[in-house]
């Protein structure tokens, strides 16, 4: 068992358990200091678009990707690249609409909610809702208007966590003055 | 469920969730010492999550009796899980056989923390302070953890009496 603790860490990385907790702690703070579950809503989606429009830039950076040509390329990138990048994970990709303008993410361990349970009486809470604040931040910044929101979640019973992206509208570019 | 052992996240993913939480806490207090307070308490309860998951995984159920035991289990191990290295470095106070010093020249919070001069005493190290202090107490060695600018960053450990009687 201490094969773990050998092994001199990358430091590109760090511990998933320490994420997961502090994220937890903050999560746990947030329901103390507000007195309903929307409000803690609202301020984790804060909270997560000014991650997400700090992290495209570094996500840019890093990755070799291109400029998205439609919805659906968008989905592959957010959900191989994106969510593999920054959580380890790799959601599935479904349930497209006909349009092609809503899809779905599915994710079966979020690694934002291991040893995670609701305290009775916060139905309303949703507890990874940070993650929908991040994908708007991020999509907003490379000029896309999305919907996102949480339509299933583990920590509720479902028997998956699932995120639904809808397409509003492409952003223009707010040019400074005197460029074009 | 312990899950199965060794996630990682991306450092930047921590980082920018870290920068979120400081300044969450910062505008709700006033002064350096209460944000460094509540930062710690955040840490607090991240380490009494995180007893249980270590003594389980890495010990094999036992726990440490021994004080010094422990103390070098919190140096290495715990140091090295979490961060990813052994602390730098782990001292005892030659004036107060109660007092003890981890020293880390640049504890991995505060890599992404720029600290605003007028703020000059702030150290985000708080809350890996609240940490330490929640394993040590849950691991029956009740000290105060406090945060000290000093060869970097010192932690610096005050046991109990009860501690160093036994």
């Amino acid at each position: 068992m201490s094969r773990q603790s050998n092994r001199a860490g990358d430091p590109r990385k760090v511990n998933g358990e320490l994420f997961t907790l502090t994220y937890g702690a903050l999560v746990a703070q947030l329901v103390k200091d507000y007195e309903n579950d929307e409000d803690v809503n609202r301020q984790l989606e804060k909270m997560g678009y000014n991650m997400g429009i700090r992290l495209i830039e570094d996500f840019l950076a890093r990755s070799n990707v291109g400029r998205c040509h439609d919805f659906r390329e968008t989905a592959d990138v957010i959900s191989k690249a994106g969510f593999k990048m920054y959580l380890g994970i790799t959601p599935v990709v479904s349930n497209w609409s006909p349009a092609g303008d809503e899809f779905s993410l599915l994710i079966e361990n979020n690694p934002l909610t291991e040893f995670v349970e609701l305290p009775e009486g916060h139905n309303a809470l949703n507890y990874s809702n940070i993650l929908c604040g991040a994908l708007k931040g991020c999509l907003e910044m490379v000029q896309m208007d999305v919907d996102v929101r949480i339509v299933q979640d583990q920590l509720k019973g479902d028997s998956i966590t699932e995120i639904r992206l809808k397409f509003i509208k492409r952003l223009e570019d707010a040019l400074p003055a005197g460029e074009d | 469920p312990l899950g199965k052992g060794r996630p990682e996240v991306n450092i930047a993913t921590f980082a920018l969730l870290f920068s979120e939480i400081v300044q969450y806490c910062q505008n709700r207090v006033y002064t350096v010492p209460e944000l460094q307070n509540k930062l710690s308490e955040l840490g607090y309860h991240v380490g009494s999550h995180l007893l249980d998951l270590f003594f389980l995984r890495e010990k094999g159920y036992k726990r440490e009796i021994k004080l010094l035991n422990m103390l070098l289990f919190v140096k290495s191990n715990l140091w090295k899980t979490l961060f990813g290295k052994e602390a730098d470095k782990l001292e005892h106070a030659n004036d107060d056989e109660r007092t003890y010093y981890i020293i880390e020249k640049e504890p991995l919070v505060n890599k992404f923390i720029s600290v605003p001069k007028d703020k000059g005493s702030l150290n985000c190290a708080a809350f890996t302070a609240g940490i330490l202090e929640a394993i040590l107490n849950g691991a029956n060695f009740p000290a105060k953890v406090t945060v000290h600018w000093h060869k970097g960053t010192t932690f610096m450990i005050k046991f109990d009496e009860s501690v160093i009687a036994r």
